[in-house]
């Protein structure tokens, strides 16, 4: 639930920042009804609005969305019947329900998952209609503080994230990458080109004492295994980087 | 802007019901390759990072701070010391507002 409001108050400010950049009202509410993906949506609009182009922008909102597939891949096992109804149950994938749904046992919690992503959906969607409503009728939205919003809910995001050594390297990385370029790359190449730090996963390999993220360090870790083999450490070790 | 904005949003549609649809058919349940996968979850600290700092710090081509950034830090001390996110863009939010309605 407190993802769900949270959730409501940045699709607020995303509601308000798309109908800024020169979205209608309708534009902006039918792109959260649809996309329902709030990284993706901030990344196209963020460079829509700084001149970018059709292509950085949807390239963008592609690159943020590109962990969906391997969440989706983990999730896969705990829906139920064909490839069609498991491709559309899999759109009910959002980063807090996804993360939320994760068994200990590496099965996923499916009537959870879709509950909280209904709930949380409601709860965008209505966001996004109060802020490209409301924004223009309120005026600056900056005074308000909505500006400071979607930087602060991606930098919780991340704190979730870093619960492993190497992320908050390759976070570290993408971070200056991103930084370095600002002042010279047209808008959206920087946020494209951090996605370049995450290439140091290719050095994953059985054995890797770091491994990646969640089930990257199932798939490729022995230590993982071994941790695992151990039910003491279930609930302390890996609970971080699986939450 | 210079975008069509309905062909941008079909676009995105397009794109993040793609990436969310094939994941769960996929190599029929098996997990990715352990290079993939170290690459593609690694892939989230690293986008999600680029788009705090640029989203605090560049501002339309060059770098720089605004009072917003204090309201960040502040909800993301909020975020380290175990806050709810609600409570954490609440604080931002608020921060900001408020060195705004001072400065």
């Amino acid at each position: 639930m407190p993802f769900a409001l949270a959730g409501g108050i940045l699709s607020l400010s995303f509601g308000a920042l798309a109908v800024d950049t020169g979205f209608s009202w309708i534009a902006a509410i039918v792109m959260s009804a649809i996309v329902f993906a709030g990284s993706a949506q901030f990344a196209a609009v963020t460079i829509v609005a700084a001149g970018g182009g059709l292509g950085a922008a949807v390239a963008a909102s592609a690159l943020m969305n590109s962990r969906f597939l391997p969440m989706g891949i983990a999730l896969g096992p705990s829906l139920p019947g064909g490839p069609v109804r498991r491709g559309l149950e899999g759109q009910a994938v959002v980063d807090a329900s996804w993360a939320m749904a994760a068994r200990p046992d590496g099965t996923f919690d499916r009537s959870f998952l879709l509950g909280s992503t209904a709930v949380q959906y409601v709860t965008w969607v209505l966001g996004s209609i109060a802020g490209a409503v409301g924004g223009g009728a309120l005026g600056d939205t900056d005074r308000f503080g909505l500006d400071a919003v979607y930087p602060t809910f991606f930098l919780v995001l991340l704190i979730h994230e870093l619960r492993t050594g190497r992320g908050r390297g390759v976070a570290a990385g993408g971070a200056l990458l991103a930084l370095a370029l600002v002042p010279f790359a047209p808008a959206g190449v920087p946020v494209l080109a951090a996605s370049l730090a995450a290439l140091v996963g290719l050095r994953t390999r059985p054995g890797d004492d770091h491994g990646a993220t969640g089930d990257g360090a199932d798939a490729a870790g022995q230590p993982a295994a071994d941790r695992r083999s151990s039910p003491d450490d279930l609930g302390t070790d890996r609970a971080g980087p699986d939450a | 802007m210079s975008v069509d904005v309905w062909l941008l949003i079909g676009a995105c549609a397009a794109v993040t019901a793609l990436i969310k649809g094939v994941g769960p058919v996929a190599l029929g349940g098996r997990p990715l390759p352990a290079r993939a996968t170290g690459v593609i979850t690694l892939l989230a600290p690293a986008l999600l990072a680029a788009l705090v700092v640029t989203g605090v710090a560049g501002q339309d081509g060059h770098l720089g701070l605004g009072v917003e950034a204090v309201g960040v830090a502040a909800g993301g001390a909020v975020a380290l010391r175990g806050g709810s996110i609600l409570v954490c863009v609440v604080v931002a939010a608020v921060v900001t507002a408020g060195l705004r309605a001072i400065g």
